[in-house]
């Protein structure tokens, strides 16, 4: 591979819609696996609409091979449509659980703080451990692990990405538009978070 | 209420099937079973190994336009489709084949005959799909023929169980399809690329059609040949596109690729305006892309998207079936004619001619070479048979000068290149086309590889007309050896029974010729033979096929010699 590319090499969001499909997982797969790529993270789940399932795939390439890639997938039968985007045009989240010792939670308020400040939530607590999950970005939930080390960590678990995609036109009605590439207009970010009280009142 | 084998055949009558190529075994019996009340609507044709029966569904698929269908038993019978499902892939032929399988229960047990069909063919089916239900038979069977023949078309195989085979339900009647919600075959025309296409042909100095399969897939001869005559541009094929135009009509100016016509694979790097109809830019027509038409601007006509810039860049892609596309840009382009720059293509085959094909087809002294064969059974068949070749050097003089009137008159494994394709295809082809003269042109390498279908051609009685054109050489291979490899033999030597005798021991009629006076009245003894005949043609041991664009090589760097 030539120097550029790899310079141009970044991480992409794949986004599939399919028909829930026995064996289509395999033939995604195989579209990477022929040309020796490796998936960083992928997450299957029926989607908003009944009978179509939703997959994030994420993969680290240039976006010309990334572009081709999802050509091939959206020519299987049972694949409705693809859509890919770079880290900056999706919202993105991972979600990590962490299995600590009770006691030792228990007994050190130091480590109470900290998970507060890192946005852990106890799911389960029992006498003998205690599980705490959080979502976030990959830093964030490695940041966590690190933090949980030192006090015991038994047992650490991600689930992998899951991406919603900026632009507000959502899927249904790209599948109306399905041919047309068309722009849409640039959405503002979190622009309603500050006055969130006003927007969605009780 | 009716058996799954017993829907399946339905099922097939209401496609209009009336052939299928197969073999039984334990695992699809009860389909066998059902089949015997069904003839003699639907002719079966008995194989003698399952690869023979997918090429001859391919043969079939390929001379007819139509589905072929093939049926296998489980595992070793499925397995033995593998190679013909690679080949329809790449080579976008429709296929449906019918797999029987285990019974349901015993599914993931490594149980007698078992093979994870459907986990081995997905690399190689356009589609596929393992029925464990007869009452799933009718659906399926639908989607899988609309799969196979719509859109680019492809191969698709369906697995069933021995239960569902067996399984008795209330058949509802088969309802052929024609949608499905995730699948579209074809997509949206897009005109404002028609305009741009149009706009940069009528502004082209030197423009240059390169056509594929594409055309006779879409069923686009007419539509062709119509936008060619409009604008004047001189047009080049691929070896998978062979005869979708005339050979003499006057703009075709020869094959394209590593064994193509030296005028289109050098002029590719010298025109302004590049348009290429339903082809792929397969390596072996491009040659080194980094060097590939670099100045050209591209138009790419093709109904796969993700052909689309897959080798090359495009300036204006047309997206579509060209059926529907080649019109709107033929309305919009202007007529032209190119005398100077099609006479520059003429010039270039002139230089071929003397430094290459006058010494191919008329040699004057010396033992015969493939060239002269193809131009003699030219001459004898006036350009109306079919070709089938297998893969190797006879393929590429075969198709390099055979002359071919018709559409679908090539046949050729071109994408895989399958050693063994030619008997079984030959076969296939002519009960796709009874009324045809076929001709298969097999390699004394490749022959080997499939000759058991000389037993299918003595059952079914069908008058293929078999010629080997035997240079005691894995020709290609050793060509490649001594062009590449210092002229080192590695294992292509190889030797051959006597075909004629063999033919003998399977009923067909046969001969063998090694002298240059004999050869024209076996070639009409072999076309005039009531049925099927064998005729060992042999050629010069260590020719050479020129010209040749060596691997790594751009196009332009194509050697004469
Ligand atoms: C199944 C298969 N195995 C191996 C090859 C590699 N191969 C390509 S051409 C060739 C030689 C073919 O020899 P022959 O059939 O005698 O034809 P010729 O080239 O002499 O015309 C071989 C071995 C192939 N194409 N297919």
């Amino acid at each position: 591979m030539s120097e550029q590319a790899h310079i141009d090499r970044e991480e992409y969001n794949i986004t599939v819609y399919t028909e829930n499909q026995v064996g289509l997982l395999t033939r995604i797969a195989m579209i990477f696996s022929r040309r020796k790529m490796n998936i960083l993270s992928l997450n299957t789940s029926p989607s908003e609409i009944e009978g179509i399932h939703r997959f994030n795939i994420v993969i680290h390439e240039t976006e010309e091979v990334v572009s081709k890639i999802c050509r091939q997938i959206e020519k299987q039968v049972e694949v409705l449509k693809v859509y890919y985007h770079t880290n900056e045009d999706v919202i993105w989240q991972e979600m990590a659980l962490y299995k600590v010792p009770t006691d030792v939670i228990a007994e050190k308020v130091k480590v109470e703080r900290l998970l507060r400040e890192n946005g852990a939530r106890a799911v389960v607590i029992r006498r003998d451990y205690t599980v705490f999950e959080t979502t976030g970005h990959r830093e964030e939930t490695d940041n966590l692990i690190k933090i949980l080390q030192p006090y015991g960590l038994i047992e650490f678990v991600r689930s992998a990405r899951i991406a919603i995609i900026k632009d507000s036109d959502g899927f249904n009605r790209k599948l109306r538009e399905f041919e047309r590439a068309e722009p849409s207009h640039e959405v503002v970010e979190n622009e309603y978070l500050n006055s969130r009280e006003k927007v969605f009142s009780m | 209420m009716l058996s799954g084998g017993q829907a399946l055949l339905h099922a097939l009558t209401v496609e209009g099937v009336d052939t299928i190529f197969g073999y039984p075994g334990g695992a699809i019996m009860p389909i066998y079973d059902a089949l015997y009340d069904f003839e003699p609507n639907i002719k079966h044709v008995l194989v003698r190994h399952e690869q023979g029966g997918i090429h001859a569904g391919q043969g079939y698929a390929r001379s007819s336009g139509k589905v072929g269908v093939v049926f296998a038993t489980s595992g070793p019978g499925a397995t033995n489709l593998v190679t013909g499902l690679a080949d329809a892939q790449i080579d976008s032929t429709p296929l449906v084949c019918i797999t029987g399988q285990v019974f349901a229960h015993l599914l993931g047990t490594d149980a007698f005959q078992e093979a994870d069909v459907i986990g081995i063919t997905t690399p190689v089916t356009k589609w596929n799909y393992q029925i464990t239900d007869a009452t799933e038979i009718p659906e399926v069977l639908a989607k899988a023929f609309h799969i196979a023949r719509s859109g680019r078309p492809g191969p698709v195989l369906i697995d069933i169980t021995k239960n569902a085979q067996l399984q008795k339900f209330e058949f509802k009647g088969y309802t052929p399809c024609d949608h499905i919600r995730s699948y579209r075959p074809k997509p949206i025309v897009r005109h404002e690329y028609i305009r741009a296409a149009a706009e940069l042909i009528n502004k082209a100095q030197k423009p240059f059609v390169l056509w594929g399969q594409g055309v006779m897939l879409g069923s686009a001869e007419t539509e062709f040949k119509a936008f060619l005559e409009k604008t004047g541009i001189p047009a080049a094929w691929t070896i998978m596109g062979a005869g979708a135009l005339p050979s003499d009509h006057p703009q075709n100016v020869g094959m394209l690729g590593m064994h193509g016509n030296y005028g289109p694979n050098v002029m590719t790097n010298e025109c302004d305006v590049l348009i290429a109809v339903g082809m792929r830019f397969d390596d072996r027509v491009t040659g080194r892309l980094d060097k590939y038409a670099k100045q050209a601007k591209v138009i790419h006509l093709d109904i796969d998207p993700a052909e689309i810039d897959k080798n090359v860049k495009t300036t204006v892609p047309v997206w579509g079936d060209c059926k529907e596309t080649l019109p709107l840009l033929t309305q919009m382009v202007e007529t032209k004619q190119h005398p100077a720059w099609l006479a520059k293509f003429r010039e270039f085959e002139q230089k071929e001619i003397d430094a290459v094909i006058r010494e191919e087809l008329f040699p004057a002294s010396g033992e015969m070479t493939m060239g002269e064969v193809i131009q003699q059974l030219n001459e004898l068949t006036k350009g109306e048979a079919i070709i089938v070749t297998d893969v190797g050097q006879h393929q590429m003089v075969a198709c390099r000068y055979a002359k071919l009137n018709q559409t679908r008159s090539n046949i050729t494994s071109g994408g895989l290149g399958t050693m063994g394709f030619a008997l079984p295809a030959a076969i296939g082809a002519k009960f796709g086309t009874l009324d045809r003269t076929v001709v298969a042109v097999i390699g004394d390498g490749g022959i080997q590889m499939t000759i058991q279908e000389l037993g299918t051609i003595m059952q079914s009685g069908i008058d293929v007309k078999i010629m080997i054109l035997n240079n005691q050489f894995l020709g290609m291979v050793r060509q490649w050896q001594e062009l590449f490899h210092e002229r080192r033999y590695s294992f292509v030597d190889i030797t051959s029974p006597d075909y004629v005798m063999v033919a003998k021991g399977y009923g067909i009629a046969g001969k063998s010729v090694n002298q240059r006076e004999d050869l024209t009245a076996a070639l009409q003894e072999m076309l005039h033979h009531p049925g099927a005949f064998l005729l060992e043609v042999m050629v010069t041991k260590e020719n050479n096929v020129f010209p040749m664009v060596p691997q790594g090589c751009s196009v332009s760097e194509i050697r004469l010699k």
